[in-house]
């Protein structure tokens, strides 16, 4: 059993970490350097910085344009990424259906979207969610008709389009058959967002950003051409997407990040004469934290060797959303105890707070959503009772 | 990376869940819970016939030359049925005479051990110390022409301390009560003149001993490395300890969280199984994640418990036995909750384990200890200045 990476991965760590040191432009490094939250267009600009690295599609293959990069090097990658600080790019493109159109799309397809995935030259967003249709995803209403002249006439309504404000395309989740069990009348689709029939609302999120959208069809006209896959094909499309890159979901390096950023805002905490990173009850409630974090980091090691070495992801794997996301939340948590009241600020003028505290109240509340999305860690649970458990 | 096993592993894995399975199923430890020794000398001898007490010793004492995680997947899978014998013990008293003794101690007592003829206790913990090993009143006086020592001091709940052949005893040389030097290691036999042993019950079924040295005289060829010196070699031991008790507590989640699955697919209630209800399926699921952590750090203290870098070493061992301590007795106390009534009779094996998990959250330093330990090590604030 070998703990250590080998020459070769970390001959590359320290290539990524070289490029990490002057890649960011300095206006994002000055943002990094306090962990402020990047705006869209700054999440592109660096999104487009990676791509000319060749490094904004990690997981893509060498056809598609992607580096070609082992699987532990791509979470070297990502988690050099994340303890960067440096902006996190859009997922819905080059994570989500990036990898579904080169899984199940056509050769048209591929050729029309992917490099501008890839370049960040198109912006993509997701159409899952409905207001009726949340963890019980495939009771989803939203109307595709065949129009009969090559076309899909959509109806209906999407919500928590994030950031659906700036995108060029959505990827969606449509009921093509109305009459079908549930899942089996679903079909997936891509949809140009300047079709006529499209509203945008956006609306605020209790961090304080308007980072969702409800999203709006009416009589909107898809050619059938954007039918992704064979049509009432969508579901299994859709759950395709719950296998990529779990290796990469845990996000160890964004939590690794923030606990540090805690330990950093407690050293500079003045507390009884000394700093809260002295107080012993405050150290306690970090290093558990932290070793909670070397958990994960090690269940993610595990499952990182596992793909590496060519096994099915095993038990561990299915681990790494559901902690993942809560380690993160409470990292958030800890970072404003650790605050006091410097965590009642709310989005004020620069010097109120400490730069380094400035963002934390907008992430700790955007934060909450991170056991909601992607599958909430119930609708997790229920998956490993069912499918792991052999319980139901 | 890699945390496959290799071949000569995966043999040695299967061996053991073999030799377990037939040689010591549950009902053996459960019976033995009322023999004074609480582990039986023929199977201890077959075990070493079998190569594997012997597995991370030198091979100059008999032994494979292995390493620590080779022992620790063997603890692992005597776990699996909670096979009583003192192989935890004496790895953790066999490292500092390791460390410490020279080719000739080595040889006196580790071969006994390895060949499974003998085993071995370390008596390090007293009355005021709690987890730290520096914390020793125990005296050993030297005799004026060196020749021998005379030790006085009492030491509690010593594993295997009431059957060893051998005791491995820390006693002050020098300093005040909880000063870092001046700690000293002596190997007694279990007759010397002076040292009582008094064979205690411990909740989890086995037996320990508490020892009182009332003016025992030990000949200085057992004092262990330099007088004085011994701190270290103690604190490796109570790492080895620990990411043995991480391996052994990480099976045991394992077991219990299957037994809950199946108990959950078949107990019925309100007319249908209760693994139908989603409260019960979120808990076994609750149970499921904390015992994948137990396993992948009981990995990561294996690998480290050996491990040079004694920040490394430390780091790890301490995170992976809070995991223990905090998820692994998580995992136990819900088998018990969701066994419902059966689950607290001592006839239901779930309680078995429940103990034990309860008996390692405790041995070779508590969450607390750990918690403390992790975030004193240099590692916590390293990397702090941007």
């Amino acid at each position: 059993m070998d703990l250590s990476f080998g020459p070769e991965h970390r001959r590359f760590r320290e290539e990524v970490r070289e490029f990490l040191r002057t890649a960011l432009p300095p206006h994002l490094q000055e943002k990094a350097a306090v962990d402020g939250s990047f705006t869209h267009h700054e999440i592109m600009e660096w999104h487009q910085i990676l791509a000319r690295k060749g490094w904004a599609a990690p997981h893509w293959p060498v056809e598609h344009g992607g580096p070609g990069l082992d699987v532990t090097s791509r979470f070297i990658l990502t988690e050099e990424l994340e303890l960067s600080g440096a902006p996190t790019v859009s997922p819905f493109g080059l994570f989500m259906v990036g990898p579904l159109i080169i899984q199940f799309g056509t050769p048209e397809q591929k050729a029309r979207f992917l490099p501008k995935i890839l370049a960040g030259e198109e912006v993509w967003c997701q159409g899952y969610s409905e207001p009726n249709a949340g963890s019980d995803l495939a009771s989803l209403k939203m109307r595709a008709e065949d129009s009969g002249d090559g076309h899909f006439v959509v109806n209906g309504q999407k919500t928590w389009t994030t950031y659906a404000q700036y995108a060029d395309w959505i990827f969606m989740l449509v009921r093509t058959d109305p009459t079908a069990k549930k899942q089996s009348g679903i079909s997936f689709l891509l949809c140009d967002m300047k079709t006529p029939g499209i509203t945008v609302k956006p609306f605020l999120t209790t961090g304080g950003t308007p980072a969702f959208s409800e999203t709006f069809f009416e009589g909107v006209r898809v050619p059938r051409e954007n039918l992704v896959g064979p049509l009432n094909g969508g579901w299994t499309i859709a759950k395709a997407l719950l296998g990529h890159e779990r290796t990469l979901i845990a996000a160890v390096g964004l939590s690794a990040r923030a606990i540090r950023r805690v330990k950093r805002i407690a050293a500079g905490t003045r507390a009884g004469g000394a700093t809260l990173l002295d107080d012993p009850g405050f150290r306690g409630r970090i290093a558990r934290l932290d070793i909670k974090l070397r958990g994960l980091q090690m269940a993610n090691y595990r499952a990182i060797a596992a793909a590496q070495l060519g096994h099915a992801p095993g038990p561990e794997s299915s681990i790494l959303k559901l902690r993942g996301s809560e380690i993160l939340q409470q990292s958030m948590e800890l970072a404003m105890d650790v605050m006091g009241h410097d965590a009642l600020s709310w989005f004020n003028e620069p010097g109120v707070v400490p730069a380094a505290e400035e963002s934390v109240p907008s992430v700790f509340n955007y934060t909450r959503a991170t056991t909601i999305y992607g599958g909430s860690s119930e609708i997790q649970k229920n998956i490993i009772a069912k499918l792991i458990l052999g319980l139901g | 990376m890699n945390f496959d096993l290799t071949e000569e592993q995966r043999l040695l894995v299967d061996t053991v869940a073999s030799f377990a399975r037939k040689q010591s199923p549950l009902t053996r430890m459960r019976a033995l819970r009322a023999d004074p020794r609480g582990w039986s000398p023929e199977l201890w001898k077959q075990m070493g016939d079998l190569g594997l007490l012997g597995i991370s010793m030198p091979e100059a004492v008999g032994g494979a030359g292995g390493t620590f995680a080779d022992a620790a997947l063997i603890l692992e899978q005597l776990a699996a049925t909670l096979v009583p014998e003192p192989f935890l013990a004496c790895l953790v008293a066999a490292a500092p005479i390791l460390r410490l003794g020279t080719e000739e101690q080595q040889a006196r007592w580790l071969a006994p051990f390895a060949a499974g003829d003998a085993s071995l206790a370390l008596a390090w913990a007293e009355a005021q110390g709690r987890f730290d090993v520096a914390d020793v009143e125990t005296r050993a006086v030297p005799s004026a022409d060196g020749a021998s020592f005379t030790l006085t001091g009492e030491k509690r709940f010593v594993l295997n301390g009431h059957a060893a052949d051998f005791l491995v005893v820390s006693a002050r040389t020098s300093g005040a009560a909880r000063d870092a030097s001046g700690i000293s290691l002596f190997v007694l036999d279990k007759d010397t003149p002076g040292l009582t042993v008094r064979g205690v019950k411990t909740m989890d079924g086995h037996h320990a001993g508490m020892i009182s040295l009332q003016g025992a005289v030990v000949a200085a060829d057992r004092l262990l490395g330099p007088a004085g010196g011994a701190r270290e070699a103690l604190e490796e031991a109570m790492d080895l300890g620990a990411a043995g008790a991480c391996a052994e507590g990480a099976e045991i989640a394992r077991v219990v969280l299957h037994m809950t699955a199946d108990y959950l697919r078949t107990r019925e209630q309100f007319g249908v199984k209760i693994g139908s209800f989603q409260a019960l399926q979120h808990r076994a699921v609750d149970m499921f994640v904390e015992a994948e952590l137990c396993k992948s750090m009981a990995i990561l203290a294996a690998i480290r418990a050996s491990d040079p870098d004694v920040t490394e070493r430390q780091s790890a061992v301490s995170a992976a036995k809070v995991q223990l301590s905090a998820g692994g007795r998580q995992v136990t106390q819900q088998a018990t909750q969701l066994h419902g009534g059966i689950g607290v009779t001592d006839e239901h094996d779930v309680g078995l384990y429940f103990k034990r998990m309860q008996v390692l959250s405790a041995l070779f330093g508590d969450e607390e200890h750990h918690v403390a330990r992790y975030a004193r090590l240099p590692s916590f604030t390293a990397g702090l200045e941007a």
